[in-house]
């Protein structure tokens, strides 16, 4: 189990290591000088050369990484003498366009993500879970076919139709919630939680209907198992062939999957936040992509990409933890 | 004496269609009935039906008296009560009957304890110990706790007759418990069923279409062909005087040791 542990913490460190490069290829040498951006209209080819030279873009490639990767870990200073900026560590650049570390402007969006993100995984686990354990029992019949036409529904709608929709019929005509307001859970937790019901739902429909097909599907191949019909041999009741022998193993490949999507999540909802006005981490790439701001960019990029990597490995390691036949062969 | 489990004219039809069609057979307690046939001759649909098990969409009619009780009139709770305590039932391919979630000891234990309720978790693992040394399995205190992918396939099918074995049942009905299994093993398991009813006392249903299987363990016979009995005896009679040419054509498909080397015979197409 150890071993497998290191193994998989040993693979990780990688993938993210090649995330980094890559992320920064594509950003740093691919893309438009971002010195030329920064300068604006008024610009000499002295300043840019000057702008360049405090962004380290003069120096060769290898260099430029290096530094990236050590204001990662140590953290780094931009430009020299007493205008010289420290960022420290870990430091994901400076953003020119806000004159705000990019750490902190990450770090401050994450919160909100991480809410918008939890409640749509719930939200999505009770109703796929549900839905398809109902449509499981009923197979055939007119419960099933009637959830198989939402899901298709949910699964095929955009989330910008659904979130208008929504806000429309919620807010404007039914006037069942109120029009969203900027409010602190710790002022009024009654008014932040209906400020968050439109994001979960709009989040969670697509995931949900997915989920609800997947739990079907799940469940009814794992009631046509040898080891169902051994259960029912054995006089148990049917509670307990369900609970034990049935939902076990067709529950548990749903949980681990809700992590890696959960986990992908907190990489941010770009549409979901932005359609809702919400100031997550998601709305800071939609943000940074229309005014172009590389280093802010490149860094939700690599956090989504932490996200899933680690979701990944953390839903391995639960999954081990829960089918016996998984990871350990290798230690025993 | 009285048959254990007598069955008279039992039908199993999908769709109006009969896989199993007025089957008549009857085993004596502590008495060893071999149903050979090919797959698809309805011989393990008529097990399910003795169960109560049979798939949706299959119905059932005609009489299953056990123990002076006809099956076929007990409602489903009933019915749970017989399944795994009296009557008990051991599957062809013993990895995929065996859930890979639970160690062997909680699967043979929660046999047990359904028939038992007050019966306590250490009572139901002592019982489970119990039946994996009955079955010969090694070490049977530890290998307790593992699960069924540490097990190798004739392993995994003791612990499946153990499972059968801890409610003390009076028939046991065995699918073909060797077929997945290597021929070495397949041996192994058939003296092992043949030792469990000579201890316990359990009357033995074997379900096969090896009739060198069916030769070892039973007393009687009946053979089955598109959901009929087409052969019915003593083991002996139908071996020494096969009255149905398809018995006939059943025993020529057998090789033997002292055969001259040629072809081996082959069963003809149905159509």
């Amino acid at each position: 189990m150890t071993r497998y542990v290191v193994h998989r913490v040993l693979g990780m460190l990688l993938v993210l290591f090649l995330v980094c490069l890559f992320t920064y290829i594509i950003f740093f040498a691919l893309s438009p000088d971002p010195a030329v951006q920064i300068c604006g209209k008024n610009c000499t080819p002295e300043r840019i050369d000057q702008i360049r030279a405090n962004l380290g873009l003069t120096d060769p490639f290898l260099t430029q990484f290096l530094n990236f990767l050590q204001g990662l870990f140590l953290g780094r200073d931009y430009g020299g003498g007493p205008s010289a900026v420290h960022c420290p560590a870990p430091c994901l650049g400076y953003s020119f366009q806000t004159s705000q570390f990019v750490t902190d402007m990450v770090v401050q969006r994450l919160p909100v993500t991480a809410v918008v993100a939890l409640g749509a995984a719930v939200l999505w686990l009770v109703l796929g879970v549900i839905g398809g354990l109902l449509s499981a029992v009923r197979e055939g019949r007119f419960t099933d076919r009637f959830i198989a036409g939402l899901t298709l529904g949910g699964m095929s709608i955009p989330n910008y139709v659904l979130a208008l929709a929504l806000q429309y019929v919620l807010v404007v005509w039914l006037q069942w919630l109120p029009f969203p307001q900027a409010v602190r859970f710790a002022d009024d937790p009654g008014q932040w939680f209906l400020n968050f019901i439109m994001p979960w739902t709009v989040l969670a429909i697509g995931y949900a209907s997915s989920y609800t097909r997947l739990t079907r599907a799940n469940v009814i191949d794992t009631l046509d198992e040898n080891f169902v019909r051994t259960a029912k041999a054995k006089g148990l009741r049917p509670d307990l062939v369900w609970r034990r022998h049935a939902l076990r193993p067709a529950l548990t490949p749903i949980v681990t999957i809700a992590g890696m999507d959960f986990a992908g999540l907190l990489g941010g909802a770009l549409i979901t936040e932005t359609v809702f006005g919400i100031n997550g981490v998601g709305k800071l790439a939609a943000d940074s992509i229309t005014k172009n701001d590389q280093p802010v960019i490149m860094a939700v990029t690599l956090l989504a990409a932490f996200f899933v990597v680690v979701g990944n490995m953390a839903v391995d390691l639960v999954y081990s933890a829960i089918d016996p036949r998984v990871g350990k062969g290798a230690a025993s | 004496m009285s048959d254990l489990l007598r069955v008279r004219d039992l039908t199993v039809a999908f769709h109006g269609k009969p896989v199993v069609d007025a089957v008549d057979f009857a085993v004596p307690p502590g008495g060893a009935l071999g149903i050979v046939g090919e797959s698809g001759s309805g011989k393990s649909m008529t097990s399910l039906a003795v169960m109560g098990l049979l798939p949706k969409g299959a119905t059932r009619a005609g009489h299953i008296e056990f123990d002076g009780t006809d099956l076929t009139t007990l409602n489903e709770r009933r019915m749970r009560a017989v399944r795994g305590d009296r009557i008990a039932m051991v599957f062809q391919d013993p990895l995929s009957s065996l859930n890979p979630y639970y160690t062997v000891g909680t699967q043979i234990a929660e046999a047990y304890r359904s028939h038992r309720s007050d019966v306590s978790r250490r009572a139901a693992r002592k019982a489970a110990i119990e039946a994996m040394e009955r079955v010969h399995i090694r070490d049977a205190a530890r290998r307790v706790d593992e699960y069924p992918h540490q097990f190798s396939g004739g392993m995994r099918q003791r612990v499946m007759i153990a499972m059968a074995l801890t409610t003390e049942p009076s028939l046991i009905i065995a699918d073909e418990p060797t077929t997945a299994l290597d021929v070495t093993v397949q041996a192994q398991i058939l003296d092992l069923l043949a030792e469990v009813r000579r201890d316990t006392g359990a009357a033995l249903i074997l379900i096969t279409h090896d009739l060198a299987v069916v030769s070892e363990v039973a007393d009687t016979l009946i053979v089955m062909r598109h959901g009929k009995v087409v052969e019915s005896g003593t083991a002996e009679q139908v071996f020494s005087d096969p009255r149905h040419p398809y018995t006939r054509a059943l025993l020529d498909a057998v090789p033997r040791i002292d055969d001259e080397i040629g072809e081996l015979q082959t069963l003809g197409g149905d159509t």
